[in-house]
C-alpha cells in the first residue's frame, strides 16, 4: 500500500469516525443523566441538517446553522418534557421503548415536512469538487470542518462538565440522583438539560456533515446504530472513550475496504459490537466496577 | 321490526340496482405504485402523472364516452403489499388492468398472479426478467437495462476505453445492472478490472474510490445505483482529484441528483430517455410534441421537474388508453390490442409491441446524455 493510499484511507476513516463519535457522545450525555439509551439520537442529527437546509433560504449559512441547532435543542427539550418528565420512576426498558417510538415519530414528521428526497447544505468552503492535498492524498475541506467541529465539541463539553456549576450539577445527578436531590439540585431539570445538550450536539453534527453525506428523513437509524456501537465500544458514558472508539471504528471500516468487499463494511462494525458485548461488555475504556453499578 | 328491516333492505337493493347502470360506464383501472418508502422517487412521479392524465382523459369525456376510474394503491415498495393489492384489485375491484408496480422486485412477485387472473399488467419496473420470458398478460414501459448497458459499452468503444471499474448499490436495480454489465462486457471487448458493491445507505464512498483509483488500469468508472449514492460517488471521485469518465445508469435521469452532486455532476455520461432533453430535440422527432406537453403540464401542475420515471407511468397509461379505445372494457381484447400497438410514441421511446416483445422499445430509445452547467444535454462525444 502506498503512503498516498494509506493517508486517503486514514482520512476517510477519520471522517466517518468523527461523525460516529459525535453521535456516541450524544448517547453518552443522556445515558449519564438518565441511564437510558436515547434511540432518537440519530433523528436529532437529521433534524439539524434538515432544519438548517430549510432556513438557508431565508438567512446566511452561519445563522441558519445556529438557528437549526437552537430549534433542535428546543425539540429535544419538548421531547423530554412531553414524553419522559412526567413518568414516575419508569423502568429503563420502558424509557428505551419510548425513545424508539420518538425516533419513529420523528421520521414520520420529517417525511411529511420535507418529503423523501435528499438535500444538502452547500460546502462551507469551495464546492463539490474542491479538494486539498495532504501528503499526496486529496480530501475535501469539509472533512476538516467535521473533524474540527467534533474536536471543539469534545473540548467544550469537557470544560462544561468539569468547570461550570451546571455541568457539575449534571454530573452529580448522574452519579447519584437521590444524593443530588438532597443537595438541592433539581435533577429533573438536569435530565431536560441533557436532552437539550445532546440534541444540540446532534444538530451541529447534522449540519457539518450534510455537505458530505447529504440529509434525508431516514438517515437517523443507521447513524444511531453506528453511534451505539461506538458508545458501547468506548464504554457507555465516557466521552473520551467515545472519541477514541469512534475514530477506531471509522478507521477499521475504511481500511477494511482494502481487504474485504465494501458490502461487508457494516457487517464488520456489527461484528465488533457483538464481540465487545460478549468479551468486554464495559467497553474498551470503561472499568468493570463502574459498569457493575449501572442498571443497563 | 323485522318487516321494516326487510323493507329497508329491499329499498337499498332497489337503489343500488338503479345505481349500477350509471356506474357501468366507468372503466376501472388499478395502479400499484411505491408512492412512499424507499422507491418513492419512482412511485411519486408515476402516481402524480397518472392522476394528471386521468383528469385530462375524463375532462375530455373519457375513452369512447366511458370515464376512467383510477384506483391507486401505495405499496411503499413492499412486495408483500404489492401481492395483496394485486389480489384485491383483481378480485374485489375487478379492474380491467393494473399499472405498476414501480419496482422490478414487486413486479416479479405479481407477474404470475396477473397472468393467472388474465389481467393485463403494465409494469414500470426496469428489469428485463419482467418480459423475458414473455408472459402473455405482462408488459413493461421502461427501457430494458441490457440496452442501457449496451449503449454505455458502445460509447466506450467509441471513446477507446477498454478497462473499467464497476460500482453498484446493493438494491435489486444495482444487482441486475451489475449482472448485465458483467455478462455483456466481453461482447464489446471491455474488461472489468474492479467491482465493488456498496450498501444503498452508504453516505461516504471515499475509501472505496481511493481503492479503485489505486488501480492504474482503470480508464472509466460505471456506477449502477439509485439515490443518493450516485451523487456521492461523483463527489468522492472528483474530490480525490480523479478525472476519468464516470458513467451512470439510466437511474440518473432526475435533475435533483444533478443538483445534489453540484459541480461534481459535470461531465457524467449516462443513457436515458429523451424526456430530459425534450427542449433541444429536432422538431421532426416523433416524441418531441408529447414530451414537451407532458413536461409542461406536469411541471405546471406539481411544481417539480418532470423525470423519466414519471414518464414510465405516463407511457403505461397512454398505452392502456390506446388499447381500451380499441378493445373496450374487455381484458382479453385490451391485451391483444396492446400487443398489436406499433409506432406508438411515448416518453420512453417509440413502442413497437409484438407477441414476442412486450416492452416494445429498441436500443435507440436511449440517448447518451451528459451534464453541462447543471443541465442535461445530449452527449456528442469528445
Amino acid at each position: 500500500m502506498t503512503t498516498e493510499l494509506f493517508i486517503q484511507y486514514l482520512m476517510a476513516g477519520i471522517t466517518y469516525g468523527s461523525i460516529y463519535a459525535i453521535v456516541a457522545i450524544g448517547f453518552n450525555i443522556i445515558y449519564n443523566t438518565t441511564g437510558i439509551i436515547n434511540f432518537a439520537q440519530g433523528e436529532f442529527v437529521m433534524f439539524g441538517g434538515m432544519i438548517s437546509i430549510t432556513l438557508l433560504q431565508f438567512m446566511p449559512l452561519p445563522l441558519a446553522i445556529l438557528s437549526a441547532v437552537a430549534i433542535t435543542m428546543l425539540i429535544g427539550a419538548l421531547i423530554e418534557i412531553c414524553f419522559i418528565r412526567w413518568l414516575k420512576s419508569p423502568s429503563v426498558l420502558r424509557l428505551i421503548i419510548i425513545t424508539i417510538g420518538i425516533s419513529i415519530l420523528s421520521r414520520e414528521v420529517a417525511v411529511h415536512i420535507w418529503g423523501e428526497s435528499i438535500r444538502s447544505l452547500p460546502y462551507f468552503v469551495g464546492n463539490e469538487i474542491t479538494s486539498i492535498s495532504i501528503f499526496g492524498a486529496r480530501i475535501s475541506p469539509q472533512v476538516l470542518w467535521v473533524v474540527a467541529a467534533s474536536g471543539l465539541m469534545v473540548i467544550c463539553l469537557g470544560i462544561f462538565f468539569q468547570i461550570t456549576s451546571v455541568g457539575r450539577e449534571m454530573r452529580a445527578s448522574a452519579s447519584n440522583r437521590k444524593a443530588a436531590t438532597l443537595c438541592g439540585i433539581n435533577t429533573q431539570n438536569m435530565v431536560t438539560l441533557s436532552f437539550v445538550l445532546s440534541a444540540g450536539i446532534g444538530a451541529l453534527a447534522g449540519c457539518v456533515m450534510s455537505p458530505i453525506t447529504y440529509s434525508q428523513y431516514d438517515m437517523g437509524t443507521g447513524l444511531a446504530i453506528k453511534g451505539f456501537t461506538v458508545a458501547i465500544l468506548g464504554g457507555l458514558g465516557s466521552s473520551g472513550g467515545a472519541v477514541a472508539a469512534g475514530l477506531l471504528l471509522g478507521i477499521i471500516e475504511a481500511f477494511s475496504v482494502s481487504v474485504v468487499p465494501l458490502a461487508f463494511q457494516d457487517a464488520i462494525s456489527i461484528a465488533i459490537l457483538l464481540i465487545i458485548l460478549f468479551v468486554r461488555p464495559q467497553g474498551l475504556f470503561g472499568s468493570k466496577e463502574a459498569a457493575g453499578l449501572k442498571e443497563f | 321490526m323485522k318487516k321494516f328491516a326487510s323493507k329497508f333492505l329491499m329499498a337499498v337493493m332497489a337503489v343500488s340496482l338503479c345505481a349500477v347502470p350509471a356506474l357501468a360506464e366507468n372503466i376501472k383501472v388499478g395502479a400499484i405504485l411505491a408512492v412512499t418508502g424507499g422507491a418513492s422517487f419512482l412511485g411519486g412521479p408515476e402516481a402524480r402523472s397518472l392522476e394528471m392524465l386521468v383528469e385530462e382523459v375524463n375532462s375530455k369525456g373519457g375513452i369512447n364516452g366511458n370515464k376512467i376510474e383510477l384506483i391507486i394503491k401505495d405499496s411503499a415498495a413492499s412486495p408483500e403489499k404489492a401481492i395483496s393489492f394485486a389480489k384485491q384489485l383483481i378480485e374485489e375491484e375487478k379492474v380491467l388492468a393494473i399499472i405498476g408496480p414501480s419496482t422490478s422486485g414487486e413486479t416479479m412477485k405479481i407477474k404470475n398472479i396477473c397472468e393467472q387472473a388474465k389481467t393485463p399488467l403494465l409494469s414500470c419496473g426496469a428489469a428485463e426478467v419482467i418480459v423475458n420470458p414473455v408472459a402473455s398478460y405482462v408488459f413493461k414501459t421502461p427501457q430494458k437495462d441490457s440496452f442501457a448497458v449496451k449503449k454505455i459499452f458502445m460509447e466506450m468503444n467509441k471513446m477507446g476505453i477498454s478497462k473499467v471499474a464497476v460500482l453498484a448499490g446493493n438494491t435489486g436495480f444495482g444487482k441486475a445492472g451489475k449482472g448485465q454489465l458483467l455478462k455483456l462486457a466481453p461482447e464489446f471487448g471491455i474488461e472489468i478490472v474492479e467491482t465493488e458493491v456498496y450498501d444503498k445507505k452508504s453516505n461516504d464512498l471515499s475509501a472505496v474510490v481511493a481503492k479503485i483509483k489505486a488501480n492504474k488500469d482503470v480508464q472509466a468508472v460505471i456506477n449502477w445505483s439509485i439515490v443518493p449514492a450516485q451523487a456521492i460517488v461523483a463527489k468522492n471521485m472528483r474530490q480525490a482529484g480523479w478525472d476519468v469518465p464516470l458513467f451512470q445508469s439510466h437511474g440518473f435521469g432526475n435533475i435533483k441528483y444533478v443538483e445534489a452532486a453540484g459541480a461534481a455532476a459535470e461531465g457524467i455520461i449516462f443513457p436515458a430517455g429523451r424526456l430530459l432533453i425534450a427542449d433541444s430535440l429536432p422538431a421532426d422527432n416523433p416524441q418531441k410534441e408529447l414530451l414537451m406537453a407532458y413536461k409542461k403540464n406536469y411541471e405546471a401542475k406539481f411544481n417539480e421537474p418532470a423525470s423519466t420515471f414519471g414518464g414510465h407511468g405516463y407511457d403505461a397509461f397512454t398505452i392502456l388508453m390506446a388499447a381500451i379505445a380499441e378493445g373496450g372494457n374487455d381484458r382479453d381484447k385490451v391485451r391483444a390490442a396492446i400487443e398489436g400497438l406499433t409506432n406508438f410514441a411515448g416518453t420512453g421511446g417509440v413502442f413497437n409491441f409484438s407477441a414476442e416483445d412486450h416492452n416494445g422499445l429498441g436500443i435507440d430509445a436511449f440517448q447518451m446524455m451528459t451534464v453541462k452547467d447543471g443541465k442535461f444535454v445530449a452527449y456528442t462525444g469528445k
